[in-house]
């Protein structure tokens, strides 16, 4: 089987993240980049359906030309050709979408496996816009997804339990984050990945209009929550919950 | 002049609560225009009934056999139908687990553009909402005609219902033929209250040290308070306790009176998803742990020792 896995370049998720003086972005300067960790997931569950299925994996990233080095990442883990699609500044879910959706018309995979959300935008939209654009089923929140013939069955985290659907492929689904433990790249693994073939396009090459339909206007910081008080023992504390937070 | 289409969430011919988060915005939105409420399911007729008194213009039963369970292509074209019929500038969800699945399909089906998780109403067209885990506020504008968003439960006040007024409007649901099928739903059963809902949280992390541990420690103070039981993503990847049960940046997002943090470190993808909470208290066995930065009162305790004496003393103090 033949699967499209997408890889956004996103802040590495243990810098807390500062928002320019104007507002107008976060600070990036000096800070890591890393493969958003739903995706990382993604191309973890894509390699494992290879490796039981046979077929291909090709990595499909929208960002600058910086982002080649997480479609290497990608590579590395063993993914087999990869596609960067180049947008300077921001791209929306939905622009992103429609940019994945002309990649999928070219290459026809089976399946596209997204993470369930970009840890930068937090928006969870990109997979599910794709899925309607596309008219093709969805599973999103996947923590399991087992593979027989044409039919693909997914657990799905959601609010009060597990939930299985099922589809025939194509379709598309989203990670989440039980669905595995993403693999180390080896040493050999980052060698190959160097020689893999990584193809760029433009949005227009593509025929997509990015042009935002959802524009981020100017980001703050939220009010930090006030410092709190250590309390010496448990007899203080259940004092203070009851006198003075009156919580209880 | 807006005209908002707030679509409720019911199972089992009940709403359920997140909706009347929903319903606060759409109201918001809806000033000097007009909000309408959906209700879709195989026999929605009561829950629609149950909607008539938060002054909707209109309340929608939209019932259809193939809508009997929850799933995102029938429910996102019967959604699109309703907010085209119904000329809808605005759809609004709550943001649950099905309302952040579907939302994206109908906003692609009627060319909106959409914000996920809004946290405030600004304008007809600006909203605020969170982003990178809760660290960073964004405002965002929706530029196109029709805007859907999505509403986090936790920032908006449910809605009060008033006396009942007008009836429930049928509509015609077709709800086409969905590619994905329904196998089962496995569900958690539990007889303490929702996480979202509840108004005291004991939540637990590696601290508790084992399974066994969590069920000695977090689950009879949760008993004693009457509390819903919360945890990190750390114990929900190890097994310990179901992940319907996680709070955080991918888990749920709550905001109790009370939170208990139970041997939580408090990473910021945790922190996300209870620093609305109005009390904290976090106990820890390390003085430097980041969850007493936002910890309204910390004791640093080791849990084995701390838990059953503020058990005691509880139980002192409340007779
Ligand atoms: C993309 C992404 C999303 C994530 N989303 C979430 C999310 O939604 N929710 C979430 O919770 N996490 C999330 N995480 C994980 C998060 O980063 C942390 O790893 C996790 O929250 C840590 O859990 P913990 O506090 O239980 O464990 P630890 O960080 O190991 O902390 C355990 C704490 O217990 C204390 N302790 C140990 N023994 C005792 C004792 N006897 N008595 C008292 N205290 C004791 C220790 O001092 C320590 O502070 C996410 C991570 C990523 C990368
Ligand atoms: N610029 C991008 N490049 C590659 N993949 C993306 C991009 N934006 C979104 N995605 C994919 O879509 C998923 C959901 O993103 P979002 O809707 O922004 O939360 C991510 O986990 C990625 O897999």
């Amino acid at each position: 089987m033949k699967i499209l896995v997408t890889v956004k370049r996103v802040m590495d998720y243990n810098v807390k993240p500062k928002v320019k003086p104007d507002g107008s972005g976060v600070v990036t300067d000096g800070v890591n980049m890393i493969v958003n960790p739903f995706d990382e997931i993604a191309v973890e569950e894509s390699l494992k359906l290879k490796e039981k299925n046979g077929g291909e994996v090709v990595v499909l990233s929208i960002g600058t030309k910086d982002t080649t080095t997480q479609i290497r990442a990608a590579l590395a883990m063993g993914a087999d050709r990869g596609i960067l699609v180049l947008a300077d500044g921001s791209v929306d879910p939905d622009a992103a979408a429609r940019l994945i959706k002309a990649v999928y018309e070219q290459e026809k995979p089976d399946l596209v496996v997204l993470g369930k959300q970009a840890i930068d935008d937090d928006s969870s939209q990109a997979g599910q816009l794709l899925a309607e654009y596309l008219g093709l089923p969805q599973a999103t929140f996947a923590s399991k997804v087992d593979v027989a013939g044409k039919t693909v069955t997914v657990t799905r985290e959601v609010d009060g339990g597990l939930e299985t659907i099922s589809f025939d492929m194509p379709g598309v689904v989203t990670a989440d984050l039980r669905l595995n433990t993403p693999r180390y790249a080896s040493l050999p693994g980052i060698m190959k990945a160097k020689k893999k073939e990584v193809k760029e396009f433009t949005p227009a090459a593509l025929g997509v209009d990015i042009a935002p339909k959802v524009k981020v206007l100017k980001l703050e910081e939220p009010k930090a929550r006030q410092a709190g008080q250590k309390v010496p023992d448990v007899a203080t504390l259940v004092g203070k919950l009851r006198n003075e937070a009156k919580a209880l | 002049m807006a005209t908002v289409l707030v679509i409720a969430e019911q199972a089992g011919g009940k709403v359920k609560k997140a909706s009347l988060a929903a319903i606060t915005a759409g109201q918001q939105l809806a000033k000097g225009g007009a909000m309408h409420i959906g209700v879709l399911g195989e026999n929605p007729a009561d829950a629609a009934a149950s909607l008539l008194g938060y002054g909707a213009a209109k309340v929608h039963a939209a019932a259809h056999a193939g809508l009997a369970h929850y799933l995102a292509e029938p429910f996102a074209k019967v959604v699109a139908d309703l907010a085209k019929a119904n000329g809808a500038t605005h759809v609004v969800l709550p943001a649950t687990a099905q309302g952040k699945d579907v939302a994206p399909r109908i906003a692609a089906r009627l060319g909106a553009g959409m914000a996920s998780d809004i946290s405030a109403v600004v304008d007809d067209k600006t909203f605020k909402r969170p982003m990178w885990a809760g660290n960073v506020v964004g405002a965002v504008e929706i530029t196109t005609a029709v805007k859907v968003v999505t509403v986090r439960v936790s920032e908006f006040a449910a809605a009060a219902a008033g006396a009942a007024a007008g009836e429930v409007a049928k509509f015609a649901a077709d709800p086409g033929t969905p590619k994905a099928k329904f196998i089962k739903f496995e569900e958690v059963k539990s007889a303490r209250p929702e996480l979202t809902e509840a108004s005291i949280i004991v939540s637990g992390g590696r601290g508790t040290k084992s399974k066994e541990g969590y069920k000695a420690t977090v689950e009879p103070l949760a008993d004693l308070l009457g509390a819903a039981v919360g945890a990190t993503r750390a114990i929900v990847d190890d097994g310990w306790v179901p992940n319907d049960w996680q709070v955080g940046q991918t888990g749920k997002v709550v905001a109790p009176q009370l939170y208990f943090a139970l041997g939580i470190s408090g990473a910021i993808q945790h922190v996300a998803g209870m620093k609305g909470s109005k009390t904290i208290v976090a106990i820890n066995k390390d003085p430097d742990a980041p969850i007493f930065q936002v910890a309204d009162y910390g004791l640093v305790a080791d849990l084995a020792k701390a838990v059953p004496e503020l058990m005691e003393e509880i139980k002192k103090v409340k007779g």
